[in-house]
């Protein structure tokens, strides 16, 4: 399995495409900057949000029970899910109780997570992803490389190509309006002829049980208001204590995503439509375990909306899936360690602790922070190269002895052998792409020494 | 699902933590028959901190805001997202607003303007499947909000919940007077109120998920238009 | 300007900074003895820890911070010309047994141009440098000491850095697309992720070059390191120089 390093390597085997790829996300971001500074309060509004999501990690057991009573009152029926096998199975026991082989989907990175489609189509179960980016990369069988943007990776050409492949456009189609006409057509026969939608959960509120799903597209909408049986998969985090909230909420998640002032629908489903099944799977996969990391139990205040990806320079210039994990960027680096510390033991590295992806992050989660802490987790856990953990004992002695770092001999000596990137050797991943800097005659400790002392 | 009742009676997060009781223990000798259920709560009340009070949200719903300002907002964003906003003295007055093509299906939910287009409610109780050919939805909003245009509609004021979504075109009535300023304005409008689906719905159905280009009508109505009754 | 006598500081000088660029560490030298503060540097200081932490081995810290605590415990304030180095002290000294030392440095320890703004007051320089000069804001000065706003807030813009150039003879200041923008260095991040290091790096020169830029200047030389050794290899024009170079008034034939 490659890591981000080796797959961010490929990535930019073509400079011009990475070019775009930065150019396309850092447009998002300064949407996102415009959108924000319309509101004067924009940093109380943050501080706002974070203080309810402190609230309800502090409160989650009571929430969970409150939410999931309203719910029962409001006529839905309320799933437990500990791990995502066990959210796999109760979604496919539902469809199997109702004879059902085929489901209309929305985004839900949870399902992303629980690698659900994969699961559904073993059991025979045919998925359509509504969602146009989800649907785009679902055909080109590839993850979704961004959480709110999921296909923000393929130029329209190869979306053309592909489209031309499944839905018979015309070949070299690359109009956007005519690609996304394709797509309506054949989606509203998926729609029309599903009884089964799955859709996501943005929030839930425990005050009265009801759940409120964001799309601009109107994809949920349509497959839960033509399905028999909707599905509605969301994390336990994803509560909020009362209705009121939403507007703290619903005024922070656009604007950050992508710097609209709110998602075209904002759909509250409370009960089921006369004859309908609603649906709640409640997942826990790995949360309550976060949940008790003192450190990294802020990252569940994450509402996804993808703006730490945006403005992450390393996010922008690796790609998606160079996080090999279905939350990518600064956010899904804090969260993927917590299910599988060895697996992605390389993520909270693929930073440079710039700290942007903390400031934009409409619940203030300290996102770079938490690189900085699972760093020092992972190497105490053993999952850093030895020989990294050789040179840095080495280090840590000569620079704790003074006497040693002076014996180490006269400027940048010490420095040139010791650190990684000023050894001037085509073998050196400093020398690829960058000169080394020249050492000067005397360092300035021997500079003060004749001048001072 | 079953809820096994030791569960449930399980309140605070100080009963987690001081678990002496008979209930904790039970708990921990079932641990491998317990439900799901069970085990989340447990695992949560276990791991989750200390409790913090939610802030105080007032302050953010006492915001004063002048009429006007409001709409003009209200209509500067509604053509920001895609949306147009039509002034109109009178329901009346939206009739000559609309350019219905021959045969065209419109539904409404808006007695006044019974005479342009069939009412809604008729088709209530039909399989949803049926709209799928309404070129026009003329729906009365509830309220509006000026700091994104959003309407509010609830299902009984949507006729059908899948009508604003499946339609071609959609139209939204909406009174001068009912238009917030935002978004926590709005939710103490819709306190006390109940519904079974209800959404706000700001500007066409849209999608900028090719390489971000906007493209308008992704699944649902290509285009919006906001009748704002003055009167 | 207020002049404080007696104050007494310690010059932190990053082990980088010793042994690559004596000429920045000389600059803020003569620069803080100009404003009338009694500079000492203490010959046994070596280095702040962070090449070590930022790799996950804060644990191994400890001999380093020790010896920091040694060395800086007995100064009013600790002034050093890198954002970076005062940030990590800042945030992460700590000793075994002399804890309420450790506390004191990382309440005292400034950044230099913060040192300049914040503690001496500087309001005019004497010192001219005739150029157009791109300000690079280097993150943990930026986002960690907030040496400047930060383009994501929503909130008034202010620069300390900037201010302070703005008080030097003939700098012209060039605004860039980006202007907080990381380069991409990141300790180990520059050879451990190669790729998306240099990238940035050219990346954020480009910005530079193309809004006019003959000097890219920051308050981290680790920062400078980085675009110098992209822009030696690029063979380009564009120099660049530690920021206390300019304010001290650097001397053309040196530059």
């Amino acid at each position: 399995m490659k890591n981000h390093a080796e797959l961010s390597e490929t990535f930019n085997k073509d400079e011009q495409r990475v070019n775009w790829h930065d150019e396309t996300l850092w447009w998002v971001r300064q949407k996102r900057d415009k959108a924000s500074h319309l509101i004067p309060d924009w940093e109380l509004l943050r501080e706002t949000a974070s203080q309810i999501k402190h609230n309800v990690l502090s409160n989650l057991g009571n929430y969970l029970e409150q939410f999931e009573q309203n719910a029962i009152k409001n006529g839905i029926t309320v799933h437990w899910a500990a791990d995502a096998k066990e959210h796999n199975e109760i979604v496919h026991g539902l469809l199997k109780k109702h004879g059902i082989t085929q489901m209309v989907k929305s985004k839900s990175m949870l399902t992303e997570e629980c690698h659900l489609n994969h699961y559904l189509e073993e059991q025979g179960i045919n998925v359509v992803d509504s969602d146009l980016g989800e649907l785009i990369v679902q055909l080109a069988k590839e993850p979704p490389s961004h959480i709110v943007l999921p296909c923000i990776h393929k130029k329209k050409e190869e979306i053309g190509d592909i489209f031309h492949e499944h839905l018979g456009s015309a070949k070299g189609e690359a109009n956007p309006q005519i690609l996304t006409e394709t797509a309506r057509i054949h989606l509203r026969n998926t729609f029309l002829s599903r009884r089964a939608a799955l859709t996501g959960v943005n929030f839930a509120v425990a005050e009265t049980g009801e759940f409120v799903v964001c799309t601009n597209e109107g994809n949920a909408d349509m497959g839960a208001h033509l399905s028999d049986i909707h599905i509605a998969s969301m994390g336990i985090e994803k509560l909020i204590p009362q209705r009121k909230h939403l507007s703290v909420f619903l005024r922070l998640l656009t604007r950050s995503a992508t710097g609209q002032p709110i998602t075209t629908y904002s759909s509250h489903f409370k009960k089921p439509r006369p004859g309908q099944e609603m649906h709640i799977v409640l997942v826990d996969n790995g949360r309550s375990v976060q949940l008790g990391r003192e450190d990294f139990r802020n990252s569940l205040k994450c509402i996804r909306c993808g703006a730490c990806m945006n403005t992450c320079p390393v996010y922008r210039r690796s790609g998606g899936h160079s996080y090999h994990t279905a939350v990518a960027g600064p956010i899904g680096s804090i969260l993927a360690p917590n299910l599988d510390m060895k697996q992605y033991s390389d993520l909270p590295f693929a930073s440079t602790l710039c700290g942007s992806c903390s400031n934009v992050c409409p619940v203030k989660i300290d996102i770079h922070t938490q690189l900085y802490k699972w760093r020092q987790v992972i190497v105490k856990a053993g999952y850093s190269d030895k020989k990294k953990t050789l040179a840095m004992h080495g280090m840590a002695k000569t620079l704790a002895s003074p006497t040693a770092y002076r014996l180490a001999g006269k400027a940048g000596r010490w420095v040139i052998k010791h650190t990684p990137f000023a050894v001037s050797n085509p073998l050196n991943p400093w020398y690829k792409q960058r000169e080394m800097p020249e050492a000067p005659k005397e360092s300035f400790g021997e500079w003060y020494k004749k001048n001072r002392g | 699902m079953q809820l096994t009742l030791f569960a449930k009676q399980r309140g605070s997060p100080s009963d987690s933590e001081g678990g002496v009781s008979k209930i904790a223990r039970r708990q921990v000798i079932n641990k491998t028959n317990m439900t799901s259920r069970d085990r989340i709560l447990a695992d949560v009340r276990r791991n989750q901190p200390p409790l913090v009070a939610a802030p105080d949200i007032t302050a953010w719903e006492n915001k004063a805001h002048s009429a006007e300002v409001l709409l003009q907002t209200f209509a500067t964003v509604a053509g920001n997202v895609g949306g147009k906003v039509v002034l109109v003295d009178n329901v009346d007055d939206i009739k000559s607003h609309l350019n219905i093509p021959e045969g065209g299906r419109v539904l409404t939910t808006l007695p006044e303007l019974l005479d342009v287009a069939d009412d809604a409610a008729l088709f209530a109780g039909n399989a949803p499947h049926d709209l799928a050919n309404v070129d026009l939805a003329i729906l009365r909003a509830e309220f509006g909000v000026a700091e994104n245009s959003a309407l509010w509609l609830t299902e009984k004021l949507m006729g059908t919940r899948v009508l604003p979504f499946i339609c071609q075109h959609l139209a939204f009535v909406v009174n001068a007077k009912d238009i917030v300023p935002d978004m926590h304005a709005a939710y103490v409008r819709t306190a006390g109120t109940d519904h079974g689906f209800a959404a706000f719905i700001a500007g066409p159905s849209k999608t900028a998920d090719i390489e971000q280009s906007l493209v308008l009508g992704a699944h649902g109505p290509r285009s919006l238009v906001i009748f704002v009754v003055l009167g | 300007m207020l002049q404080i006598c007696k104050m007494k500081v310690g010059l932190f000088i990053p082990c980088y900074v010793d042994q690559f660029y004596p000429k920045a560490a000389i600059a803020t030298l003569e620069l803080l003895e100009k404003l009338g503060v009694e500079v000492d540097y203490p010959a046994q200081q070596t280095c702040c820890g962070q090449p070590m932490a930022n790799s996950g081995y804060e644990h191994l810290t400890g001999g380093c911070n020790e010896l920091f605590v040694d060395n800086f415990a007995g100064y009013d304030y600790v002034v050093s010309p890198s954002g970076s180095c005062a940030l990590h002290i800042k945030e992460h000294l700590h000793s075994h047994d002399k804890e309420e030392a450790a506390t004191g440095i990382r309440n005292k320890i400034y950044e230099l141009t913060e040192f300049l703004t914040d503690v001496l007051k500087v309001e005019k320089l004497d010192a001219r440098f005739p150029h157009r000069v791109g300000l690079h804001q280097s993150c943990h000065g930026q986002r960690g000491l907030k040496l400047a706003q930060m383009t994501e807030l929503t909130a008034e813009p202010y620069s300390k850095p900037g201010s302070l150039l703005n008080m030097v003879d003939g700098v012209e200041l060039v605004t860039l697309n980006r202007a907080d923008e990381c380069c991409g260095f990141g300790g180990t991040f520059c050879v451990a992720e190669e790729a998306v290091s240099a990238k940035m790096g050219k990346d954020r020169v480009a910005d530079h070059e193309k809004n006019g830029a003959e000097y890219i200047t920051a308050a981290d030389l680790s920062c400078l390191m980085h675009m110098e050794g992209i822009l030696k290899r690029q063979k380009s024009n564009v120099k660049v120089i530690h920021i206390a170079e300019i304010l001290n008034g650097v001397k053309e034939t040196v530059a």
